[in-house]
Order: C-alpha cells, then structure tokens, then sequence
C-alpha cells in the first residue's frame, strides 16, 4: 500500500519534467532558429510613443498589498476547512458546531475588515 | 544508500544552497525567488517523509501565498539593493545569539536516541484521514486557538492598512 | 518493467490529447467567435483551415523574439512565461480522465497520480502560477507591464480564495479529497451540481477570473492598458503566455466536468460504474473529454457575448459578494449535511 502511494509522487516527478520540457523545446528551438536584429528603436520601452521617463520601478498603490495579506489568512483558513470536509462524515456534533465557530470566527474578521472599509477599492 | 537516501540529501543540499542564496543575494527579489525554491524542496523532504498532505500545505501556504505576498511588498515598496542598511553591532550580536541557539538546539536533538527509522513516525501519515481525524477531536483546541490567532492577524491587517492609506 | 512502461505510456498520452486540444482550442475559438460575428474564420490552411495551429507554431518560432534592451533581469524574463504553462501542465496529473482502460490483462486506472490530497495538490500548484505573472511585469520594467502584472495577480489571488471556498462543500459531500473518488461518489449517488448549484456558479464564475478570461480579462484589457504583463513580449514567449490561459482554460473545465459534472461517468447503465471492459473504459475517456470540451466551448462562448468588468467592480465581487457567499454555503451544507447525518 505505502509503496504502491510512494510510486504515485514518483508520477508527479515524471510528470513535473515533462511539463517543463514542453514548455522549454520550443523556446529553445525558436532561439535557434528565430532571426535576431535588434535596433535601438524596436527594442524601445513600450509607452504609447511618447518617451519614457525614469523606470517602472517606483514606489506603487500600497493598497494591493492588503489583498496579498487578506489572501494569507484565508489560504491558513482553508488548510484547516479542507481536513475538516474530509473527515465531516465520521464527525460528533459536538466537533460540527466547533468548527462552526471557527468558521463564524473568520466571518467576524471579513466583517471587521469589512466595516472598516480594508476591502473597499480606492 | 537507496533512492530514498540520495533523493534526501539531494533535497537537503539543495534546501542548503537555496538558504544561503537567500541571504547572500543582493536582489530582494532574487532572494525572495530562493526561498520559494527552498520551500518546494522542503515539500520533496515531506514527501520523502510520506507526510504527503503536510507537503501539500507547505507548497500551498509558504510558496504560494506567504511568499507572494514577500513579492508584493518587495515590488511595491520598490526595496532595492542599495537601501539595505550596513551591517549593524546590535544586529550583528542578535545574529550571533540565535544562530548559536540553534546550534545548540540541533546538538540537542541529535543526543537523543535514534528513532529506529521514519517507519515509527509513518503510522501517522498512511491516509489523509487518518491525519486529520485528530485534528477534530484530540486537537480541537488548538485548532480553535488558531482561529483566534488568525482573528487577530485580520485585525492587525485593517489596521496596518488603514495607517498605511492615509 | 512492464508496468513503468504503461504509465509512461499514459503520462504521453495525456500530455499529447491535452496539448493537442490546447492547440485546437485556439483555433476554435477563432472559430466560434467568427460564427458569433457572421464572418467566416480561419479556412485558408488545409481544409477548413484545420492546420492553422501548425502554420501559428511555425510562425511562432520563425519571428523575431525582440528583447528590450531596459530589461535588467533577462532570466526572470525568459523564465515568466514557463512558469505560466507548467503548473497547467503539472495539474492535470490528478485528474482522472476515466475510470479503467482493462488492455492485455493490466487494468490501468484512468488517473496518472491518484493521490488522497488530490484538489489540494491542484491549488498547491496552481497557486505557483501567479509568479510567472508578477516575474514578467517585474522584469519588464516598462510601466504597462508593470501595471498590468500587480493587477492581474491581485485579481489571481483574490479569486483564488474564492475558489477555494467554494469547493469546500463539495468534499464534505463526498467525503474525500481524491479525485478519482469524488467521481465514483458522483457515479454511485447523483452528480454533485445537483446538490450543490452555488458552488458550481463561484466555481464556474471565480474559474473565469482565474484564467484571466472575459469578462475578466483586465490583465489584457488592451482598450485601457494596451495589454497587461506581456506587452513587451514578442514571439515564442509571448506564445508561451497565450498557450499557458488555454492550458488552464482546460484544466478548469477538467475541474468542472470533474468535480460537478460526474467526471467519466453518465447515469445510463454501463456509464454509471468503474468500467470492465475495453470499450465501456474508452466510453468514459470519451464522455470526460466530452464534458469537458463543452466547458471549453462555455468559455468561449462567454468571452464573444459578455463586456468587461471593471476593476473596482472585480474587487468588489470577489471579496464583497463571492467570499461571503462561499462562506454561508459551507455554513448551511455543514449544518444540513449533519442534520442528514445525525437526524
């Protein structure tokens, strides 16, 4: 049995450098075979034609940083929901209404960050 | 050595190499890459271990959500090489400490007496159900603590943001 | 020997059918949306045009692959548009595309890794994806790109919550995480989308936003952002990164077709039930690329009919409307599903 489970991750791995060899060939193959004359005005910054100033790099809406970090907490939360669907069936009653108040525990950290307009788009 | 012992210290090596390209590139982002790289090959340990769902969380929790947002914050506050700070003789000494704690903490654990083998520890990991089974009952209170804890991080994220936007 | 030869022989298999539908999905997209405008399509390379993803490849590695010179991290560069195509790839892996092909005295499984951890896997992996996107914006170090890079992963992560919410109820119901398992539910008792029709719309809606698709195509929205991440890319990369949506287009239909729709099975006599011999085995290969090319059409379908959201619009429908929702029906399947259970 364990061997049997083992040998599947050994799939996963086969699978894993096929999928990276498909995408790799054929870049490889068009860097061989593709032309390459690069001129100062074709490999010039993408912007509408008018000059670019100064580079992409600067200091940005904060704001997206706190989806990243909401994103954290519920990918936490759903390690925890997952196992517990599993196992849902064979539960006692007791461990279904805890779990619904880790659920409802979340609910109250959306509403805070809710109310407090973190979710709102500015 | 069998397969399972290359394949472990191949993971190791390259956990070790990843670790120290973490900190010795000068790139956020570059190190930020590395430790994503690192997490992946720690994953590959778990699934040598057969903690098969434990390999999964790590993949999912560490490289795809917490080092995301590492990426985000690096972009976003546009943090380059240069406005890394000079080695500090406080940081230097803080360092020094818990590096020397791990040390010691890993002779600890090495004095112990050897598990015979990961088979003991294996029990645990044979199905997923048989994983998180306890998690519901023997474990509940803590499960519920970091319910709490994660409560408690909403909180610190509204607020955090809210400095930051005004 | 023998065995490792079968699965090698399935691994190609499946990585073939998968890159040839990808192929075809391009084309026929063209297809339907020049049927939906009254034009004609593609019809020029071969008999109705059906060689033209040969022809695109061959154009594709015959162009000149421009790379600008204000790109300072040439290998994150080149490295975005993989990591796009190989987490779509490396998916697939857990989704059982029949039940058993019974050939020679082997019953091969239709499954080319039949692990317990199963979606977990899926979205563990798939969650990698979002790195190719912010790598290209990054590395471009171009404005649009750079826009359009941090946009488009906050939209990735956004939905990707819902995502993952919305399934949950689907495994309580059927008690695993393994794939090949939730089909055999559906195969036993009845298809999943029946029971659960609100996760199936978030599921469906939140894919859309995952893929990147209209109407939530804003990484691309080439009226306002004359194209997102990828503008500064040229060639096979930038082929890369229109092969890698259609390569996740297919695995979220797979998904759907899988989680939802029964996966292999139909509720007709010998559909119904793990196959045992060749021809049912092959019937159910045939009725899961079934369902899931009508998934791939409803994508299509979509894109050539629906206008696009805002981003303000997309923020809000994700967290305000879709995590809450999620979370109330994993509320009232919980608390029914133990009532059922229990009462």
């Amino acid at each position: 049995m364990t061997d049997a489970y083992n040998v599947q991750y050994l799939f996963v791995a086969v699978f894993l450098g096929v999928a990276i060899v498909f995408p790799l060939a054929p870049l490889v193959i068009a860097r061989l075979l593709a032309p390459r004359r690069p001129t100062p005005v074709k490999t010039d910054v993408y912007e509408c034609g008018v000059e670019a100033k100064g580079d992409a790099w600067v200091q940005f809406r904060v704001g997206y940083y706190v989806y990243a970090l909401v994103y954290v907490i519920f990918a936490v939360e759903a390690v925890f929901l997952y196992p517990w669907a599993v196992a849902f069936t064979g539960l006692s009653v007791g461990a279904v209404i805890a779990m619904l108040i880790f659920v409802l525990l979340l609910v109250e950290g959306l509403a805070y960050a809710w109310m407090k307009g973190a979710l709102d788009w500015k | 050595m069998n397969v399972h012992d290359i394949l472990f210290w191949v993971f190791s090596i390259a956990m070790l190499v990843c670790g120290v390209m973490v900190i010795a590139h000068r790139n956020p982002v570059n190190s930020a890459m590395s430790l994503v790289l690192l997490f992946a090959f720690m994953a590959g340990l778990f699934v040598l271990l057969e903690a098969f769902f434990l390999a999964t969380i790590q993949v999912l929790v560490y490289a795809g959500a917490v080092m995301v947002l590492f990426l985000f914050v690096i972009m976003l506050l546009d943090i380059r090489a240069s406005v890394l700070k000079r080695l500090r003789w406080l940081g230097l000494v803080g360092a020094l400490l818990v590096s020397g704690l791990l040390v010691w903490e890993i002779q600890q654990v090495l004095r112990q007496p050897a598990v015979e083998s990961a088979v003991e520890a294996k029990g645990l990991a044979l199905g997923l159900s048989d994983v998180v089974k306890p998690l519901f009952t023997q474990y509940m209170l803590p499960v519920q603590l970091t319910a709490l804890l994660l409560l408690a991080a909403m909180v610190g994220v509204v607020l955090l943001s809210k400095r930051d936007l005004q | 020997m023998n065995e490792l030869l079968i699965h090698l022989l399935k691994i190609a298999g499946v990585i073939g059918v998968m890159l040839g539908i990808v192929a075809y999905t391009v084309l026929a997209e063209r297809w339907v949306c020049a049927w939906m405008q009254d034009r004609i399509g593609p019809n020029r390379v071969g008999p109705f045009g059906i060689l033209q993803p040969l022809a695109d490849g061959l154009k594709f590695i015959f162009k000149e692959d421009v790379l600008p010179r204000h790109v300072r991290h040439k290998f994150y560069f080149t490295v975005a548009p993989m990591i796009t195509m190989v987490p779509a790839l490396i998916t697939v892996a857990v989704v059982p595309w029949g039940s058993y092909l019974p050939v020679l005295g082997h019953n091969i499984k239709g499954v080319i890794a039949d692990l317990d951890v199963g979606i977990l896997f899926i979205f563990a992996i798939a969650s990698l994806g979002v790195y190719g996107i912010v790598l290209a914006g990054w590395s471009s170090n171009s404005k649009y790109p750079f826009l359009g890079g941090i946009r488009s992963s906050a939209q990735m992560i956004s939905y990707e919550v819902c995502l993952g919410l919305s399934v949950v109820p689907v495994f309580m119901q059927a008690g695993t995480l393994n794939l090949w398992n939730v089909v055999l539910y559906q195969a036993e008792h009845t298809w999943l989308v029946w029971c659960q029709p609100l996760s199936f719309v978030i599921f469906m809606v939140s894919a859309f936003a995952e893929t990147n698709r209209t109407p939530f195509d804003l990484p691309e929205a080439e009226q306002e952002l004359v194209g997102g991440y990828h503008t500064e890319y040229s060639s096979m990369k930038f082929a890369m990164f229109f092969l890698g949506e259609y390569a996740n287009m297919f695995v979220a239909s797979a998904l759907m077709a899988t989680l939802f729709f029964g996966g292999w099975s139909l509720p007709v006599a010998p559909l119904n039930a793990p196959a045992t011999t060749l021809a049912v085995g092959l019937a159910h290969v045939g009725v899961f690329l079934a369902k899931t090319l009508f998934f791939l059409f409803v994508f299509i379908w979509v894109r050539w009919t629906l206008p696009r959201f805002r981003y303000d619009q997309l923020m809000t429908l994700g967290w305000k409307v879709f995590v809450p929702l999620t979370i109330v029906n994993i509320l009232v399947s919980s608390v029914v599903l133990a009532v059922m259970e229990n009462g």
